[in-house]
């Protein structure tokens, strides 16, 4: 439920309350106008007909509701001295609509020469069935206006001032961290939605310098480290060299130099992964995914023919995409060693090529992997201590670089596939 | 051949001299910008390994300031930082070679000794080593005047070691050597030590002179006796 509905379903509900509410008072209010007004009317007819009276008392016998709206009757002493005056409501028989009517009648009582009269007047008065009848029609009229007017002005005029906000939104929800340096906030009136803007901005410049030095420092540290690793490495090389060493000695050097070389291969895959993500691989080129793959298959042949495994590749198109050579080069090559070491020897790695797509299945471990968690850094699957884990986290990176979308499957085989957004990938 | 090491890092600086040393070359070092530009001036270097990143200033203008002067210094760049577009920038302003730290010293010496040999004019692409003639622009091994059959890998492990005859050579320096960065799992080693045992079978029934020795758990050491 959107805000505009959500403020409408809440309106509609107070309005019916407010609104009878308002009925039932007006219709009580307008019931005693009316009272109050024939009241005044029945007590000046009284105050006619006693005069009459006075000056002809053969008014009293031709009195009558047949003829008159008035009718005189005589009434003992002591009756007539404890009488009030009362007006209540009554029915009577009308011609016209030939039914009973309500009528307002006012019966009192008079002195004339001595005698005491009772006297009703009778006025006609509003059907109240019929008030109430048309009462309700006219709310229903009134509400359904109301609803329809809110609803426009919602549309029309909340809509308009909430502009800001939704603009606001559908920026926030296409900002990349990584991409974005500022969000550019629309300009607005409203001081609530500008001090939205304000709050928002300075959230978001706060968490980009965040995010730029850590960047920053990972990049720094991770050259910073190169310097230490290169003399430890060469100075252990040099070590080595010393005459005079045992084996175990040796073998305890050379360990340590395995060490420091996984510890700057680990770096400079951290270093490549930052400069990805930093979009520090600018120019690009249009690549023939095609024949980079043969280049591929070349270069790790001798990687291949050590584990006897058999390479298929099957292209039903040219497949072209706008990329950075080198990091086509790389998540190539990232795809194709991954197949090859986590095959069995004598498996099988089949590529397969289309206009919009590029996909590596290969034999090997019989478990199907966690498809959430593979792509994701430090991911090892492998009992290699030497590898990085870092390999399909690459892939991954180069892939969202470009917005090319990367997923595993398994089917017997590890499957793992790059679908390339045909917008780039059809030019010729 | 004199040699001129430009490096800021004073450890590091100390160490490449001593391994440089121990290949018998002359090696003169500077340890900041300012001293460097001083020592291009004044001397002349058969190759100059230049650090680029100098607190006091940058490395790439040292290597300016030689194209100006005319000089004919080979010069090598070593720099922690691997992108593509510092090694181009280096090597179209006229560096010979990009080498990036941190790296093996048998890189460092195969590095030296290839710009060395581009830089002789006689074109003197051969290798010698007691018995053993290795023709680089071909890829000929010769013993004793016969030919040493070798296959792709087994000429170019045999090469690296050759360059770097008597020292201990780092297995991972020569794996990286013969199959590029392609090399990050330990299994690939297995295929190395496959290569490098034919290779040694074929020395020890043909070339008897050469030996390449396995130091357990470091590398090879190529011996000519």
């Amino acid at each position: 439920m959107n805000l505009l509905n959500y403020t409408l379903k809440y309106l509609s509900i107070a309005l019916l309350l407010v609104i009878s509410i308002w009925a039932l008072l007006f219709y009580l209010n307008m019931i005693d106008e009316v009272h109050d007004s024939l009241d005044d009317g029945l007590e000046n007819n009284k105050m006619l007909v006693i005069q009459r009276v006075a000056k002809d008392l053969g008014t009293i016998t031709r009195s009558g509701f047949s003829e008159h709206n008035y009718y005189i009757t005589q009434i003992p002493e002591h009756k007539g001295i404890t009488f009030k005056d009362l007006y209540q409501d009554t029915l009577m028989y009308t011609l016209n609509e030939q039914d009973y009517e309500p009528f307002r009648m006012l019966t009192t009582v008079f002195d004339q020469d001595g005698k005491y009269y009772q006297m009703k007047v009778v006025a006609s008065t509003v059907e109240e069935d019929d008030l109430v009848r048309n009462l309700l029609y006219s709310m229903i009229g009134l509400y359904v206006v109301i609803l329809i007017s809110v609803l426009l002005i919602n549309n029309l005029l909340l809509r308009k001032a909430w502009t800001p906000f939704y603009q606001l939104l559908n920026r926030l929800k296409t900002f990349r961290l990584d991409q974005d340096d500022h969000i550019q906030t629309p300009h607005t009136k409203v001081r609530e939605f500008n001090e939205l803007n304000e709050v928002v901005s300075a959230l978001i410049d706060h968490s980009v310098v965040t995010y730029n030095s850590q960047k920053q420092f990972i990049e720094n540290a991770a050259h910073e480290l190169q310097t230490p690793i290169a003399i430890s490495m060469n100075r252990l090389e040099l070590l080595a060299e010393t005459e005079g060493l045992s084996d175990d000695q040796l073998e305890s050097i050379g360990r340590v130099i395995d060490a420091l070389q996984r510890f700057s291969k680990l770096n400079k895959s951290l270093l490549l992964l930052s400069k990805i993500e930093n979009r520090q691989y600018g120019d690009t080129a249009l690549i023939s995914i095609n024949s980079l793959v043969d280049q591929v298959i070349y270069d790790l042949s001798d990687f291949t023919e050590m584990k006897s495994l058999q390479v298929n590749v099957t292209a039903t198109d040219i497949l072209k995409v706008d990329m950075n050579r080198d990091l086509a080069l790389i998540m190539l090559s990232n795809l194709f060693k991954n197949a090859i070491t986590h095959n069995q020897a004598g498996g099988t790695i089949e590529i397969s090529i289309d206009k919009t797509s590029l996909s590596f299945s290969n034999t090997g471990g019989a478990e199907e992997l966690d498809a959430k968690r593979i792509f994701k850094r430090f991911q090892k699957e492998s009992k290699q201590k030497s590898s990085t884990g870092l390999g399909l986290a690459i892939v991954k990176a180069v892939a969202d670089l470009y917005d090319f979308k990367v997923s595993y499957r398994y089917d017997g085989q590890h499957n793992f596939s790059i679908r390339f957004p045909t917008k780039i990938s059809n030019v010729d | 051949m004199k040699l001129l090491v430009v490096e800021d890092e004073a450890d590091l600086l100390d160490v490449i001299r001593q391994s440089l040393e121990k290949e018998k070359y002359i090696v003169e070092t500077a340890g900041s910008y300012a001293e460097a530009m001083h020592k291009i001036i004044s001397f002349e270097y058969d190759c100059i390994l230049l650090d680029i990143m100098l607190p006091d200033g940058n490395g790439l203008d040292v290597l300016a300031e030689l194209k100006a002067a005319r000089k004919s210094d080979n010069v090598i760049i070593i720099s922690a930082k691997d992108s593509l577009e510092d090694k181009i920038t280096g090597l179209n302003m006229g560096a010979d070679d990009y080498l990036v730290k941190p790296f093996h010293i048998a890189e460092l010496n195969a590095r030296i000794n290839s710009v060395l040999r581009r830089k002789s004019l006689d074109g003197n692409q051969t290798l010698e080593l007691a018995d053993m003639y290795i023709n680089l622009s071909d890829r000929v091994v010769t013993v004793d005047g016969k030919e040493l059959l070798l296959n792709r890998k087994e000429y170019d492990i045999l090469v690296y070691l050759a360059v770097n005859s008597s020292r201990l050579v780092n297995k991972t320096a020569l794996a990286e050597q013969v199959w590029g960065d392609y090399m990050d799992q330990a299994d690939d080693y297995e295929f190395m030590y496959s290569q490098i045992r034919n290779l040694r079978k074929k020395l020890k029934d043909h070339a008897p002179r050469i030996e390449i020795q396995a130091v357990y758990g470091v590398g090879y050491k190529l011996i000519a006796t």
